[in-house]
């Protein structure tokens, strides 16, 4: 049918998923570690009807063509890393990554997942986990009877054990950077995999080589900003009701048409 | 039947193809850098023996709006807007140097500078790209400068400069993909006045209202033809009442 209804369509379909993505950041306003998404559109390609500068005589050419817009595309929902705001829980095992980089988890299925996320606690054999149970690679364990755990900007974790008096180093947090972040594939549950375009990791240690530092007690709030995401929301819906209007419109132009002849 | 009944179909025909083109920018009220199209109609005489009295419309993209959008502040770093008019030069499919200004950029896992779309930004001597960095800045001339991965931050490297151009309107012309070229093809010349910003994307410079006033005008326009189609019938109907026997 007519590209006019196919192109207001267009419009409908990039302002329902630009909701999509609102929605989910204001979800997760108050989710650790979370980085907010962000639709991207561009417009689709043109149906060049008329070329433009065509001879309309041996001389002369035309001084105006005719090409015709056939709508609007959804090139990227892209994550958005900027920092977010450290919230202080003075619990020993929160760390947040001032800077750039990620934590790694080993999944269940043995592969390693990134996440910002540095809440951690401890399974029921010492080890350091992430909130869903997932252990930090390279893997740490804390023996049984530490007393006080303190974690260094560079990772470095110790601990006092019991019957010593000099705390003893008993692991060491590392960080992995990308270089092209926001490739890499959300997956849910915080945690984010590698993918063809993320790059490959990097692996070091934290403040080294471009790395963030690490924070002990306190963990890295969401970076989502509600007055914005309600800015977009406010134009995201306005835009979608416009995209109605111009449907709305086109389809009384065709049906003033088909009652009228 | 009339001829005019084709005159009055070839108006509501362009008519509906210019609130397609309406239809279009307002799809696109929420994509960066988008350029409003500007359609008109231009009469068509038709030549031939007789009272030159039909005379067809066709619709015509004039051009694009080349007013500037707003500015929205992103924060991020990788995003640019260009201060008033110009544009940054990208490759496109073919390899030949396109035109934007949608600055959402970003860099893939070989380290190149990229539009949303994945086409590569150039620089004054080819396509940008971008060491390992710990933090990256482009500055108002277009420079990309970094802090390199493992340095300090008083170490920047300058690695290229975004070629930015400010050719006539007048000599570009909007592609399929929505990239502008010059109309003669060849690549325009780096201009040192046109000056970006980082960190704020420039969107779409639709005009809402004139679009709604618009999408309101051409669908009475088009009821208007395809009255005239109505009467060009009933005439006809007439007519041949007229001749009937009875």
């Amino acid at each position: 049918m007519n590209t006019a209804l196919w192109a207001a369509k267009t419009g409908l379909d990039a302002q329902q998923t630009q909701m999509a993505v609102v929605s989910n950041n204001l979800a997760n306003v108050n989710t650790t570690g979370f980085k907010k998404g962000r639709a991207v559109f561009e417009d689709l390609m043109y149906q060049n009807m008329r070329q433009v500068g065509a001879a309309t005589s041996q001389d002369t050419q035309a001084p105006s063509g005719m090409s015709l817009g056939t709508g609007v595309r959804v090139v990227a929902t892209e994550k958005v890393y900027t920092q977010g705001s450290f919230n202080q829980t003075g619990n020993a095992l929160d760390v947040a990554i001032s800077g750039r980089g990620f934590f790694q988890v080993a999944l269940p299925d043995g592969s390693v997942a990134y996440t910002r996320d540095g809440s951690f606690q401890l399974n029921s054999q010492g080890q350091l986990v992430t909130s869903s149970g997932y252990a930090v690679q390279p893997s740490i364990t804390i023996p049984q009877g530490a007393q006080s755990i303190s974690v260094g900007t560079d990772g470095t974790i110790s601990a006092t054990l019991v019957g010593q008096s000099a705390p003893s180093q008993i692991g060491t947090l590392q960080l992995t950077d990308f270089v092209n972040p926001a490739g890499l594939q959300p997956r849910g549950e915080n945690l984010l995999m590698e993918s063809g375009s993320s790059g490959a990791a990097q692996t070091s240690t934290p403040g080294l080589n471009g790395l963030g530092t690490l924070q002990q007690g306190a963990v890295e709030a969401s970076n989502v900003n509600v007055v914005e995401e309600m800015v977009n929301m406010i134009q995201t819906q306005r835009a979608y009701e416009m995209n109605t209007k111009a449907i709305s419109t086109t389809d009384q132009m065709l049906q003033f048409l088909s009652t009228n002849l | 039947m009339d001829r005019f009944l084709y005159v009055s179909m070839s108006g509501a025909k362009e008519t509906l193809q210019a609130q397609t083109a309406n239809n279009h920018n307002l799809a696109n009220v929420n994509t960066s850098g988008f350029k409003a199209d500007l359609s008109a109609f231009q009469s068509r005489a038709v030549q031939g023996p007789g009272y030159a009295s039909r005379v067809y419309s066709t619709d015509a993209s004039v051009g694009w709006d080349d007013t500037t959008g707003a500015m929205t502040s992103t924060g991020q770093e990788l995003d640019i807007a260009i201060q008033g008019s110009g544009w940054f030069a990208v490759q496109g499919a073919n390899g030949k140097e396109a035109y934007t200004r949608a600055g959402n950029l970003h860099v893939d896992a070989n380290g190149q500078l990229l539009t949303a779309s994945g086409r590569p930004v150039l620089g004054d001597g080819g396509p940008i790209s971008v060491p390992p960095y710990s933090s990256i800045n482009i500055g108002r001339d277009g420079t990309v400068s970094i802090v390199p991965a493992g340095q300090s931050p008083s170490t920047t490297a300058a690695i290229g400069r975004i070629k930015l151009v400010n050719p006539p309107s007048s000599q570009l012309q909007r592609g399929e993909d929505g990239l502008f070229r010059t109309t003669t093809g060849s690549e325009a010349p780096a201009d040192a006045s046109v000056s970006v910003t980082s960190g704020v994307l420039e969107s779409s410079n639709v005009n809402v209202a004139d679009a709604m006033v618009k999408m309101i005008e051409l669908s009475r326009r088009f009821e208007l033809q395809v009255k005239a189609m109505r009467t060009a019938e009933e005439d006809a109907q007439s007519a041949s009442k007229l001749l009937s026997m009875s």
